[in-house]
């Protein structure tokens, strides 16, 4: 076996690798129940998934003017993912498509409600007779 | 005097942004040639002047052995988690809880701030749902967390990222701030 045969074995395994991991985020997608979690299956490993994907191109290619052409669709991918999946993310839970019910922890949304309780308070002097403090509790959570 | 002292303080600022618009222009290019050179500098100036954003603050800092560990516990994480999500989204049971937590960060640095936020929505299980800029909380969207030591682990895990982060580019306050 030469070293291009097993460069060629290294880059079929990374394609197998990247296409898994693109199954996997297809799957999430359909099972997950709520936006929040589908983000996490659609975009994420996905990312891995096209870094095996690159890295077997390059692999394969073996060229400079391959690889340098990959590269930028890397970064890119790694910007604006993030971004998009925190933009979707952040409509999603104003929207309210989001299964309450299947939260441990809701630290967003105590703050968002101490915010609009204190807004309250400043406008029309509601305060709430079951919790005094609600005013003087607007700090960050710790 | 003091014009000409903000002018170059300017171009300093702005200078990674410039090198990197050439470098992605002649990437694009695929080629190195004196003429994609010059077009490069031409298109960069223009896009800096029609696209204006302000300045991004550079704490001037930068180390290379803080770098080199961070790039070797992200991308351990990265491979890690992408294949933990990939598992919980294919097993039978699925996922269970989920959780948005807080986490209150130490800088006040808008760049660490961003970069801390797109190093954690990278890795998988972690997805940022909103910011706090004012008072640098991320409010983080964690998959999979069955009890309140999960949840512990996710913070853990963002302070983290963000330590390692300001370790490698963060101003001498906030490097203070985090090692104490």
């Amino acid at each position: 076996m030469s070293t291009d045969d097993i460069l060629t074995l290294i880059a079929g395994i990374f394609l197998l690798l990247g296409a898994f991991l693109s199954l996997a985020a297809g799957v999430g997608l359909v099972r997950f129940h709520d936006v929040p979690s589908r983000l996490h299956a659609a975009t994420k490993p996905q990312i891995l998934g096209l870094l095996f994907v690159l890295t077997a191109i390059a692999l394969e290619a073996q060229s400079w003017s391959t690889l340098l052409a990959v590269a930028p669709v890397l970064v890119f991918q790694m910007l604006t993912a993030p971004i998009s999946a925190h933009m979707v993310a952040r409509a999603g839970y104003r929207t309210g498509n989001l299964r309450k019910d299947e939260l441990l922890v809701d630290d967003l949304g105590e703050a968002i409600d101490r915010v609009t309780r204190t807004e309250d308070d400043a406008v029309g002097d509601m305060v709430d007779p079951d919790d005094p403090a609600a005013a003087s509790s607007a700090r960050p959570p710790s | 005097m003091t014009q000409d002292a903000r002018v170059r303080q300017r171009l300093w600022q702005q200078l990674p942004l410039l090198v990197g618009l050439v470098v992605l222009w002649m990437l694009l290019w695929g080629s190195l040639s004196l003429l994609n050179l010059v077009t490069g500098i031409l298109v960069a100036l223009l896009v800096t002047r029609v696209f204006f954003l302000p300045p991004v603050e550079l704490s001037g800092r930068f180390n290379i052995f803080w770098l080199a560990l961070f790039l070797a516990k992200f991308f351990g994480d990265l491979v890690f988690a992408s294949f933990q999500v990939a598992y919980q989204a294919l097993r039978p049971s699925g996922i269970s809880q989920s959780s948005l937590i807080a986490v209150q960060l130490v800088t006040r640095s808008d760049f660490v701030l961003t970069l801390t936020s797109i190093a954690l929505s990278l890795v998988p299980g972690s997805l940022v749902v909103e910011v706090d800029r004012e008072r640098s909380i991320l409010y983080l969207h964690a998959l999979n967390t069955r009890n309140l030591d999960d949840v512990d682990a996710v913070r853990a895990q963002a302070l983290r990222v963000e330590y390692l982060i300001v370790r490698v580019l963060g101003s001498k306050e906030d490097v203070k701030a985090v090692t104490s």
